[in-house]
């Protein structure tokens, strides 16, 4: 026990010591936060696009209006001829042009018909879809509007509600996916290199010849990490709450444990890693395509996984931090407890203990 | 009668149908300096491996500090010291840290390394450095602590895997003074290298040639022995006759 308690602090002089490994810990956790939490948002804001009305009529100029008074757009007024159209687009600055034909308004008044075209930037299709989505939605609101001056027979109005995010709030689904992949990459990549890089020193075959157990070799090197990742998931959660506005929803207790669940799992990956390697770039690279790629496809935080191809959607299925992210997302989302989630908390735990089994296994062997 | 600290009988190592050990015997006596030669790929290594309990040999019989080499390697750690080739101290701890990292590693007690490490300190003219990280320190410095380190649990053996590698002839020098202090204070040194003129500061001297052992006599018997002026020209002798391959 004496002996584990000199190792461990060993661990954390090199922790400590080394600039890289601190910065990777610490400030990889606050740059992707800020960056999924601001910089890629899906959600479309501030979008400039241009009206060319040429009908000038009272409804053109109303429904000009509404769009204008949206947060979505910025508005530029133009009347051109449709050559002008595709050099406005082409220059990409604008998004999207609205043209009202100059019979917009007494053809609505007349045969309560009338039409308006849209037109967008197509080689953008997320941000084109959502403009029209949104320009869609705002005309449907002003035809309600005029309504009762052309009275419809029925009228289907879908009433939207994103539950578990009212707001729309971007941030919402990327956490837990950041989380995933920040405990990830710390977890497994420096783990395997801190051993790797003691195999490439020649310290290990020291230690090895000491009286020092193999197993405690491991473990004294996992402990150091372990408790730095449980800082590391406290500051991600503070982030989330306090820099883009998240709620958690569920029992903040449950989170950690089932984070420190996670962590264990990334920690057992990264000493099964740090055995089949002998170069601190092979581990590192080992542990990015290893799980930080299939972190991102297929946890379902940026694709969605229904949309895969069946054998992908099965290949999910043996990358833990798909079941982290589902266990995330149940708490912190939607506030479930535990009997929601023991699932998959189950399948963590089994994953662990196989990787774990491995690692030890492996590592002895090499003793041989 | 001289203590006997290591004895080999018959000992083999097998991979496959490669024998990388091939049947080996020897004694090692208690304060020897026992050198360990042959070209790569000879096993130097792997029989080197076995006596420090990192590996299980195939075949033949072996103990170390009174211990075997099959059920008590775990006892055998205990009792002996290792330095290797390549500079085995951590380059961003201090020198004091170092040393109590190795110290507890060992399971020494917390007064007894305070106590050693000062005295070591002072022994080497570290003072002023204690506190600096190693990794800071010149080569030669830095191999004389790892050798201070090797021994500073106080191992009935000490093994020196080409300690000296890389390092200048003057640091060489004050490196076997070390090493002649220790042997002196009854710690069995053995060492493998590949400097022939080191061969000739051992008390004996055994030379591997594909797995097996060639020759094991002082270096004064092997002179007159193969009829050459140095342990070099011996080597080479037997050497030339080697069938492997440098295959490390």
């Amino acid at each position: 026990m004496k002996q584990l308690l000199t190792f461990v602090k060993k661990e954390f002089y090199h922790v400590f010591r080394d600039r890289r490994t601190l910065l990777i810990m610490f400030g990889l956790p606050l740059v992707q936060i800020l960056l999924f939490g601001y910089a890629l948002t899906t959600e479309v804001r501030n979008i400039t696009i241009v009206i060319s009305d040429n009908a000038k009529d009272i409804n053109s100029q109303q429904l000009t209006n509404k769009i204008k008074s949206s947060a979505y757009f910025n508005v530029r007024e133009a009347v051109t001829g449709s050559k002008d159209i595709e050099k406005i687009l082409k220059k990409g600055e604008v998004k999207a042009v609205v043209i009202f034909p100059s019979q917009f308004g007494s053809d609505l008044q007349h045969s309560g018909k009338a039409r308006v075209q849209v037109i967008t930037d197509g080689s953008d299709p997320n941000t084109a879809k959502t403009i029209v989505n949104y320009l869609t939605a705002i005309i449907a609101g002003y035809q309600q509007q005029i309504a009762p001056a052309s009275p419809l027979p029925y009228t289907i109005v879908p009433e939207i509600r994103m539950l578990y995010n009212e707001e729309g709030n971007g941030s919402l689904n990327f956490i837990p996916g950041v989380m995933a992949l920040i405990l990830m990459l710390v977890c497994t990549a420096l783990t395997s290199v801190s051993v790797v890089k003691e195999k490439e020193l020649g310290t290990m075959e020291v230690l090895l010849v000491s009286p020092f157990k193999p197993v405690m070799v491991l473990i004294s090197k996992a402990v150091p990490y372990l408790v730095l990742s449980m800082v590391n998931f406290i500051l991600i959660v503070l982030l989330a709450v306090f820099v883009l506005h998240v709620e958690v929803k569920g029992s903040l207790l449950l989170l950690f444990m089932e984070s420190t669940l996670f962590i264990i799992t990334c920690l057992s990956f990264g000493l099964m890693i740090s055995n089949v390697t002998s170069s601190q770039q092979t581990a590192l690279l080992l542990s990015m395509m290893g799980m930080m790629i299939p972190t991102i496809v297929f946890t379902g935080f940026l694709f969605p996984l229904e949309n895969m191809p069946y054998i992908f959607q099965l290949i999910s299925n043996i990358i833990p931090s798909r079941w982290y992210f589902l266990i995330i997302k149940a708490v912190m989302l939607k506030g479930l407890g535990f009997a929601y989630i023991w699932k998959e908390t189950l399948i963590l735990i089994v994953m662990t203990l196989a990787l774990l089994g491995i690692a030890l296994k492996n590592f002895k062997i090499r003793l041989a | 009668m001289e203590e006997k600290v290591i004895t080999c009988r018959n000992l083999t190592k097998q991979f496959g149908n490669f024998y990388a050990v091939n049947n080996i015997s020897f004694d090692v006596y208690r304060g020897e300096i026992f050198g360990f030669l042959g070209a790569n790929g000879a096993g130097k290594t792997t029989a080197m491996r076995i006596l420090c309990g990192l590996s299980f040999p195939s075949s033949g019989e072996a103990s170390v500090a009174g211990f075997d080499v099959y059920r008590q390697q775990e006892l055998i750690k205990q009792h002996i010291g290792y330095m290797s080739q390549k500079f085995s101290l951590y380059e961003n701890l201090t020198v004091l840290e170092n040393i109590e990292f190795f110290g507890g590693a060992y399971g020494i007690s917390r007064k007894e390394i305070n106590k050693r490490s000062e005295e070591l300190v002072r022994k080497l003219g570290l003072q002023r450095e204690a506190k600096k990280l190693v990794g800071e320190l010149p080569l030669g410095w830095k191999q004389k602590l790892a050798f201070s380190v090797a021994i500073f649990h106080q191992p009935k053996i000490v093994f020196l895997d080409e300690p000296t590698g890389g390092v200048d002839p003057v640091t060489r020098r004050q490196f076997w003074d070390m090493i002649y202090e220790a042997a002196a204070a009854g710690i069995t040194i053995f060492v493998t290298t590949h400097y022939m003129d080191e061969a000739e500061y051992c008390n004996r001297v055994t030379i591997m040639v594909d797995g097996k052992i060639e020759a094991l006599d002082s270096p004064a018997n092997l002179k007159k022995q193969f009829a050459a002026n140095t342990v070099e020209d011996v080597f080479y002798k037997l050497a030339r006759g080697a069938k492997r391959e440098n295959s490390g």
